[in-house]
């Protein structure tokens, strides 16, 4: 575009890419619901769209006029490169006259001999301050303009209206019922006409985000003034059953039942299917997810087998952990403590909205909705021992916590080596072993132990430091030189070939029976790519191997079980915060103005 | 009670209804102080919202026994050494009962005063008895509920409570309780160090002083007040709430502002405009606003005070911001629009062109509320009344013009037939919106010509004006016409609009009958419309006018004097014969010759100009001269011979130039020697214009008519050889070297003349 050729031009200024970079940030702060790959703002004038009489210059912001100038046949416009994209809400550009000529025209909108006189097409003329609407008759408006004055536009989407602005001054709403898709115009007559557009590389002399701040709280006024009609009384109730979806959606268990206790409502899913949920998404946080699609297939039986889709993007993602050397099927095998794999930098929980970006997050912002880790600060430890909740949590969940703690360190795969006499006790050993993953996440993310409390365990200051410093020492070996395919152990090494084949083999399974799938095949083809190099983690795909990619898995499988169980797959919370956001979108995409200033993000704190 | 709409069984229902409230009182007087607290709650509760009850209590005499109570209390520490210091300490009081009671915890000995107190003062001595014998167990009593804490406090916030809520009645409650001298024991009750209870004081008080029955010179009699409540503004934020709401209520002279400003005012009061609350936050703004107005002093000192680092200014420009509450953005624009008419900021600062003035122009838009529409129109009429920058920008800006509009469309023709409170609202505030308009109009209008243009093309606007001019409200009146002499400074208006819509008409009418402020207005746009080239001097004229401002020029305000007469003159420039006889008949020689004499210098000119207009042309001269000229020759020695000003001088020499200039008249001059040697003083003074005045005078005197009579003739060559007599001739020749080209001029016509 043309911008960009005179932006190349310039490239070495550094006074040009300052003032890009200005632009840049005010535009992001002026129209911040404006998503600039569906409609680009404005930014400077087009050399295109534009009558030969008229020049540009000055990253083609300048424009002057060469044409005759003898009468109205010779005027000449150029206008904008994009049109007004309607999710600005309030959109506004202004205009300095650098030298006058005889007269002066400045308009909005499409191409036309005389901004303002041709159908669709509005302008506020210099010569006479009168204002031109879809005509060639003016109507007296403002003040006449000269050399020296700033004339802004603003042209309001959300009641379709436009005025201008004469040295930051509002001269009041010129048109009303405004067609969308307008393009800033600017339209010169006379020899020596130079005028500066300024679509936001400079501050603006009116005052536009005062005015937008009304707008704003005008329609945040209208929202929270919106008649709920009957419903209103239930307020409480609804916005109660959300949370407490949430939590159980999440798997936080204790913290949905204290919740449920202290506002007396009832949770639809029995406790045991909410731990066992806990328990599965757990471990394929952890990376572990052989042992997840294990107990998968122990608690909901047929559940995978009528998801293969799931199902083989489990067993991919357990390829992938197998190189990662997480998987149980390969760490069996490695020396090394297996809480050094664990350090999974996020939080157990599956953060549905940043957790991904950032692992510090959830402890530092002590109203993230991951209340199960990193909300009580560690002082207050015992004061949660008085809520029976979490207490009652804790008793019918761990056996001793601290002797388990020893046997991770003993970089034994408790479910593995370990003989086990029945299922209950299996599940029991399973379950607080997961209790001291969770310490593990917790732990390496900043050193806070009340992940305790929603497990309800209650461990020894001194055995948490020690996990900490164990804990270092394997993030250290992570970073420098453990980092090998399978852990570098030969024998897992072959686990691993040995799985590979099995999943391609299932794969071949797969389409025989529901023909091909892209989708299969690229994540086959991605995940073996991993081994083509000799450090995965630093390849092209090894992206593959974050542990955040464990998420969207973690998900999936959980609104499986959630769906099998009859149970919506997606917290209703969710559901309502996807709803007002593509709400919000769809606004902009109908050219609703306000939709500008109803972001979904204004009203989350 | 809802019968009392029935008007013959008025009398008997509220006899019933103070009988149902008279236990309320009653109760009052209960000697047990547990049944007198029990009593004051009550009677809170059945006050609350209730204006009948709240009449009714105070026509059964609930207020002294309120204040009783209240007092009594008060004096507590007193009480407390009397009581204790006599029989108690040596009595029966239990020992660690007496020193809990000794202690200086206010709240613990409230219990005793209390007890004390309730026992009445008859009853003290037996009370001490009783309070020997029982007042152990009554102690404990009271101490052991939740008195214990609250104690005496307890009963006397609960009776300012209910006296506040008294005072939340109406205009008559608030008197009552003025006269039972509520204010005086309210502000001695603010010595109390609990908060609880000065903040119940400070609501009442609070609720007293905004009523505008309530003289506000009541918080100034006591000079320690003012300092006592700006101490007690870092109490909490209620206190700041309350007291800057009491200020800004009472603070209506200088002088108030001046005691305010001098306690610290300001200091005290501008870290709250960043208080958290809202409302502190607000009624400091409010009170800035107030000390502000026309209060130079006051705004300057405003410029200088930093609130958290920033700017006064920067603060309430801040407050001005579009999405904060009007009430918040309106007020600051006043407190902005006072410091810039103070002087404290200038009128071309942005704050005031880019921020103040868009504000004030927002509040006159429809969406505003009517009340804020008048508060917005008039402030921004103050703000650019002397400013014609000010004025042209905001004649741009939101069309302002054609929004004001918009004032004169209520009631609305929709409110009449639809909805009768939302008539009776716009009829309240109809004449405030209209005055407000007009006033806007004419500040708007008052220098800037194509303004002017602007305002009278719009719709209706004479009509409106003319209609404003006998409206029954006088302020709208007093608007209307400042609206009119403000587009009466227009030649072109005069031409046109003023003369089509015969402004004159209803301008006379309002000329019979007014108050000296709208005399004034509506004399000095008589004045314009009464020059020469306006089409409405004609019938003006007509209508009789000079008797009335023969009249005015004997009233006692000085600019009425200088309109009647001013006028006077305008009528008198170019007037036909007739006109001027009348004038000077009118008038007559005795208030002229008063005029003259006037203290006030533009009376004095003014008058001048009317005899000057009076003696022009010749044969006008010689007629006016042969029947005034005595007087007029005494006047003009007069003032050529007093302590007056050049231009004033100027004028009589001026004067003196026209009597010279008829036929007879002529003679009246060479005849007085005095003032022929007047006029040589003055052709050799060291001012050039008093010396072209003199000249073209003695140039009158000598000059020769073409074609004239061979008697004239003669008469001229008399003159001319008596003026050479004089020494006229060497003085002009000097004059004719003189360094004044007119001067010079003048000096060599007059010379030819004597040789011709």
């Amino acid at each position: 575009m043309a911008e960009l050729g005179a932006g190349s031009l310039l490239l070495g200024d550094p006074a040009f890419n300052y003032q890009e970079a200005e632009l840049n940030e005010r535009l992001k702060r002026l129209y911040p619901a404006v998503n600039e790959d569906e409609t680009p703002l404005p930014r400077s004038w087009s050399p295109k769209d534009k009558y030969s009489y008229i020049g540009l210059s000055q990253n083609n912001l300048r424009v002057h006029y060469k044409g005759h100038g003898k009468n109205h046949k010779d005027a000449a416009s150029v206008r904008a490169t994009h049109p007004i994209p309607a999710a600005c809400g309030i959109y506004y550009f202004e205009v300095k006259i650098v030298s006058k000529g005889l007269d002066f025209l400045s308009s909005l909108l499409p191409l036309s001999p005389i901004p303002g006189w041709d159908k669709h097409s509005y302008g506020y003329h210099g010569d006479d301050g009168h204002s031109f609407c879809s005509s060639g008759t003016g109507q007296p408006y403002g003040p006449t303009f000269t050399t020296g004055d700033v004339i802004g536009c603003c042209v309001n989407l959300i009641n379709n209206t436009c005025f201008y602005t004469k040295n930051g001054i509002s001269l009041g709403v010129a048109f009303t019922d405004l067609p969308p898709n307008l393009y800033p115009t600017v339209g010169l007559q006379t020899p020596g006409e130079i005028v500066d557009a300024n679509f936001g590389q400079q501050p603006f002399v009116f005052d536009i985000e005062d005015y937008m701040s009304e707008w704003r709280a005008k329609i945040h006024g209208m929202i929270a003034r919106f008649p709920i009609g009957e419903r209103l009384g239930e307020w409480q109730a609804v916005l109660q059953n959300m949370v407490s979806t949430y939590l159980v959606h999440h798997g936080y268990c204790a913290t949905a039942t204290a919740f449920a206790r202290a506002t007396e409502t009832l949770i639809q899913e029995d406790q045991t299917s909410i731990k066992n949920r806990q328990r599965i998404q757990k471990l394929v946080l952890a990376g572990r997810v052989g042992e997840a699609i294990e107990a998968t297939q122990q608690l909901y039986p047929g559940l995978l087998e009528h998801n293969p889709n799931l199902l083989f993007m489990l067993k991919c993602r357990q390829f992938v952990e197998m190189v990662n050397g997480t998987d149980s099927e390969v760490r069996c095998f490695s020396v090394r403590s297996p809480k050094s794999q664990d350090s999974y930098p996020g939080s157990p929980s599956l953060s549905p909205r940043h957790g991904a970006t950032n692992p510090n997050l959830h402890s530092a912002g002590a109203d993230s909705p991951t209340c199960s880790n990193g909300v009580t600060p560690p002082n207050k430890n015992k004061s949660h021992n008085k809520y029976p909740g979490v207490s009652s949590a804790s008793s019918s969940s761990s056996s001793s916590p601290s002797s388990v703690n020893y046997s991770e360190s003993n970089s034994t795969d408790s479910t593995k080596s370990q003989p086990h006499s029945g299922t209950s006790n299996q599940e029991e050993t399973s379950d607080s072993e997961m209790e001291i993953e969770a310490e593990h996440y917790t732990n390496g993310v900043a050193e806070n132990p009340s992940a305790r409390i929603m497990n309800g365990t209650y461990k020894h200051q001194e055995i948490l430091q020690a996990q900490d410093i164990s804990l270092g020492n394997g993030v250290a070996e992570d970073s420098c030189a453990s980092r090998q395919l399978c852990g570098g152990n030969q024998a897992a090494t072959e686990r691993m070939i040995q799985f590979g084949r099995e999943l391609q083999g299932l794969n071949e399974q797969l389409c025989r029976e529901y023909g091909k799938n892209v989708t299969h095949k690229k994540m086959l083809q991605d995940a073996f790519s991993l081994l083509a190099y000799s450090d995965p983690w630093n390849c092209p795909v090894g992206q593959q191997l974050d542990p955040m990619q464990r998420e969207n898995i973690c998900s999936a499988l959980n609104s499986a079980i959630l769906e099998s169980q009859n149970l919506p797959k997606q917290p209703p919370l969710m559901l309502a915060l996807g709803q007002a956001t593509e709400c919000v979108q769809l606004m902009a995409r109908v050219r609703s103005g306000s939709c500008s200033f109803a972001r979904v993000d204004n009203f989350l704190h | 009670m809802a019968c009392l709409l029935e008007a013959p069984l008025r009398i008997s229902v509220l006899s019933e209804v103070t009988a149902t409230s008279r236990h309320y009182v009653d109760r009052l007087f209960h000697p047990d102080p547990q049944k007198v607290l029990q009593g004051v709650i009550d009677m809170k509760n059945a006050v609350i919202g209730n204006n009948k009850q709240k009449a009714n209590l105070i026509v059964l005499g609930a207020v002294p026994r309120l204040l009783y109570l209240l007092q009594q209390g008060l004096s507590s520490s007193e009480l407390k050494t009397e009581v204790l210091g006599s029989e108690l300490r040596t009595e029966v009081l239990g020992s660690e009962l007496r020193t809990e009671v000794l202690g200086s915890e206010l709240r613990t000995e409230g219990a005793v005063v209390l007890r004390t107190e309730v026992l009445g003062s008859e009853l003290r001595t037996e009370g001490v008895v009783v309070l020997g014998s029982e007042l152990r167990t009554e102690c404990v009593v009271l101490l052991g509920s939740e008195l214990r804490t609250e104690g005496a406090v307890v009963l006397r916030t609960e009776c300012v409570v209910v006296l506040g809520s008294l005072a939340m009645g109406t205009e008559n409650n608030i008197k009552s309780l003025v006269d039972c001298h509520i204010i005086p024991a309210l502000l001695q009750g603010l010595v109390c160090p609990d908060l609880i209870f000065i903040e119940a004081c400070l609501r009442c008080l609070r609720t007293v002083f905004i009523s505008p029955v309530t003289p506000v010179q009541l918080l100034y009699t006591d000079p320690t007040v003012i300092p006592h409540l700006m101490s007690l503004l870092s109490r909490s934020p209620r206190t700041q709430d309350y007291i800057t709401q009491i200020f800004s209520h009472c603070c209506k002279t200088p002088e108030h502002q001046t005691v305010l400003f001098n306690h610290g005012a300001i200091q005290n009061i501008a870290p709250m405009l960043i208080s958290l609350s809202y409302k502190v936050r607000m009624q400091a703004l409010k009170c800035f606003s107030v000390l502000a107005y026309e209060n130079t002093q006051v705004s300057m000192t405003l410029v200088n005070v930093l609130v958290d680092g920033d700017l006064l200014s920067q603060v309430f420009v801040r407050m001005l911001q579009r999405d904060l509450p009007i009430e918040m953005q309106l007020t600051a624009a006043k407190c902005l629009t006072y410091m810039c008419r103070a002087g404290a900021i200038r009128t071309d600062d942005r704050c005031i062109v880019l921020k103040t003035l868009p504000c004030l122009v927002r509040m006159c838009s429809k969406e505003r509320l009517l009340e804020e529409r008048v508060e917005g129109a008039e402030t921004l009429a103050y703000l650019m009344e002397p400013d014609v920058e000010l004025q042209r920008i905001a004649s741009v800006t939101d069309h302002l013009v054609a929004m004001l509009a918009d004032y004169f469309k209520y009631p609305s023709s929709v409110s009449a037939i639809t909805d009768i409170k939302r008539l009776d609202h716009d009829l309240k505030h109809a004449h405030e919106l209209r005055q407000a308009a007009f006033k806007l109009y004419a500040s708007l209008g008052s220098n800037d010509e194509d303004i002017r243009k602007k305002i009278t093309e719009t719709e209706n606007m004479m009509d409106r004006i003319v209609s404003g001019l006998s409206e029954s409200s006088i302020k709208v009146r007093l608007a209307a016409v400042r609206c009119l002499h403000s587009l009466s400074r227009s030649v072109q208006q005069l031409r046109t609009s003023f003369h089509d819509h015969a402004v004159w008409k209803p301008l006379m009418k309002l000329l019979q009958n007014a108050p000296d402020e709208v005399l004034v207005m509506a004399s000095s746009t008589l004045c314009n419309l009464l020059l020469e080239f306006s089409p409405s001097k004609e019938p003006i004229l007509e209508s009789g006018v000079v008797e009335l401002l023969c009249s005015l020029t004997q009233s006692d305000s000085p600019a009425l004097r200088v309109n009647g007469i001013w006028a006077l003159m305008n009528m008198a420039f170019q007037a036909d014969q007739k006109v001027k006889g009348e004038i000077v008949r009118a008038l007559g020689t005795e208030q002229l010759f008063r005029l003259l004499s006037d203290p006030d210098t533009n009376v004095l000119m003014k008058t001048l100009g009317l005899l000057r207009n009076l003696l022009s042309t010749r044969p006008h001269i010689d007629q006016i001269m042969s029947s005034h000229g005595k007087q007029i020759m005494q006047a003009v020695t007069l003032i050529l011979e007093g302590e007056h000003s050049i231009e004033v001088k100027e004028q009589t020499l001026c004067i003196l130039a026209n009597i010279a200039d008829g036929n007879t008249a002529k003679e009246l001059i060479m005849t007085n020697d005095d003032i022929l040697q007047k006029i040589k003083y003055y052709m050799g003074h060291s001012n050039a214009k008093l010396q072209l005045a003199a000249t073209f005078c003695i140039s009158n005197l000598i000059w020769n008519e073409e074609g004239s009579e061979a008697d004239a003739m003669t008469g001229c060559q008399e003159r001319q050889d008596k003026l050479r007599e004089l020494g006229f001739v060497d003085i002009l020749h000097k004059l004719t070297q003189a360094l004044d080209p007119n001067l010079c001029e003048r000096a060599k016509t007059a010379m030819q003349h004597y040789l011709a």
